[in-house]
């Protein structure tokens, strides 16, 4: 299992990166943690001409916040993820969610970019930028736009993002005090994705359910945000009656594949499960009780 | 054309060598470098049998390309030994009956090594959690847990002790 020739690039600023993909487009590859795109080139399911690999440069590592958002570079790795006091604190369920991707050696490669620009629906960070309304910093030598995670993803391994752009760093709000969220998710063992998971943000005011949000992942051709779900709790107490609404909503925006990893009415009822455990507790995250 | 020079340092001495872009970090220490210690078991980044470490980090040797290591510091599980002197995890694995086939060994070895710097004394469960990138068909993992323990109680009294 030996991937195809390429020429390997070893770039240290992100101008270089964007000079050789406007020079290059589709005959080169962004190598980030390699996790996903190595296993790729050794089945030669992927055989770039040229291997632009980001890891060198600095600038697009780490976490830091800036106003009112939080900044991940998109070189920063999983592990780094999980031991960020910055996340920890204001953004729990990234880490929380980190430590459910893949294994310890996995992590210290992977990056958060590559999982949000990988387009693969089994990826768990497209939901959870959907669910915290982040946006995606693509720069290309024509300039720098930003496309919300709700916009990205246009069907397996298909994204807006184009062949000369770099994603350089994900933002996401900074999420107030009182926001309660969660990550939860199915899996057959460790290192493997999800057979169904949702990401759940929301906040309460006086009883009431003022805002949330609700996601999901490998249970479609993309991440999966869902209106209808976090509708079915606005405005609610989130009472019983509320949630089973949530993950019925949920349940219905679901199309899963039949896989390895289950029928589609067992990952249909995963996917229900999972946004049912996940609003329970950002709940109570939210209510501190 | 594709060919390319690297400067490495493997297991405390300085390597230089010349690698195909495609070639994978396994299969240079394997077949470049003779050292035959990190295992090839699935070649698909799931068994972690080829596991080193590589500036300080556990990682899989299949899915990381030589070039990748160009300027880094290396420990492959040849490295662990002081001499004839076995690695106080070495010596765990033998004393603990930590292995039967013995496969997925070096990288049991060169994780937990890592695992030790991250968390000089952990319990059993976050011994489990470490070494979770790293599957055995063999021992049922309890005595490969004990091993860890072993050493890092090893480890922990000679510190204690100076
Ligand atoms: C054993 C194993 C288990 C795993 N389990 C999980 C899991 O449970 N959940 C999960 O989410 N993932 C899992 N992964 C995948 C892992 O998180 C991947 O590494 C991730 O999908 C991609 O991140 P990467 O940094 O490795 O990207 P790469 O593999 O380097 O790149 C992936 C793709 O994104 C592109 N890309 C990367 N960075 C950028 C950028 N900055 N700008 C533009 N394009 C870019 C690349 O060109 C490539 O097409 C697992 C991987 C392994 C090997
Ligand atoms: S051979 Fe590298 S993880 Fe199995
Ligand atoms: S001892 Fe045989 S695989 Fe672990």
């Amino acid at each position: 299992m030996t991937p195809g020739v390429f020429e390997y690039h070893r770039p240290k600023a992100v101008d270089e990166v964007l000079a050789l993909l406007g020079q290059l487009g589709d005959d080169a590859k962004v190598l980030a943690g390699g996790h996903s795109l190595v296993p790729m080139m050794k089945l030669r399911l992927a055989e770039p001409a040229h291997l632009i690999d980001i890891n060198a440069i600095d600038a697009l590592r780490g976490i830091r916040q800036d106003g009112a958002a939080i900044i991940i570079g998109a070189a920063t790795t999983q592990a780094e993820v999980i031991a960020s006091d910055l996340l920890v604190a204001k953004c729990s369920i990234l880490p929380e969610a980190a430590a459910q991707i893949a294994d310890p050696q996995v992590r210290n490669c992977a990056t958060v970019g590559g999982n949000c620009a990988n387009g693969d629906p089994g990826n768990d960070d497209p939901a959870i930028m959907m669910a915290l309304d982040a946006s995606y910093v693509l720069r290309s030598q024509g300039g720098e736009r930003q496309v919300a995670a709700r916009d990205f993803y246009e069907g397996v391994y298909a994204t807006v993002l184009a062949d000369n752009e770099l994603l350089t760093e994900i933002r996401i709000p900074t999420p107030a005090a009182g926001v309660g969220m969660s990550y939860q998710k199915i899996k057959r063992k460790v290192g493997d994705y999800a057979i169904a998971a949702a990401a759940v943000t929301l906040a309460m005011a006086d009883g009431r359910c003022a805002d949330a949000a609700i996601a999901l992942t490998n249970v479609g051709d993309t991440a999966l945000f869902s209106s209808a779900a976090a509708d079915a709790i606005k405005g609610t107490s989130v009472d019983a009656a509320a949630i089973d609404a949530a993950a019925q909503a949920a349940m219905a925006a679901a199309a899963p594949a039949e896989d390895l990893r289950g029928t589609v009415a067992y990952r249909t009822a995963m996917a229900g499960q999972m946004t049912r455990r996940a609003i329970v507790q950002a709940l109570s995250r939210a209510t501190g009780s | 054309m594709s060919s390319q020079k690297i400067s490495l340092t493997i297991n405390g001495e300085a390597v230089e060598a010349e690698v195909e872009a495609r070639t994978l970090l396994i299969h240079f220490l394997r077949e470049q470098r003779n050292l035959t210690g990190p295992h090839i078991g699935c070649e698909t980044s799931h068994c972690g049998a080829c596991t080193v470490d590589l500036n300080g980090k556990s990682v899989k040797s299949c899915t990381i390309f030589a070039v990748q290591a160009d300027g880094g510091e290396l420990l492959t599980v040849e490295g662990l030994a002081n001499g004839a002197e076995l690695h106080p995890l070495q010596e765990g694995f033998y004393e603990s009956h930590g292995l039967q086939c013995g496969y997925c060994t070096p990288g049991m070895l060169t994780r937990a090594y890592r695992l030790l710097q991250e968390n000089p004394d952990p319990s059993d469960d976050e011994i489990r959690i470490g070494i979770s990138g790293n599957l055995c068909r063999c021992t049922g993992y309890q005595n490969i847990v004990k091993a860890v323990r072993y050493a890092a109680d090893k480890i922990n009294q000679a510190e204690g002790a100076d």
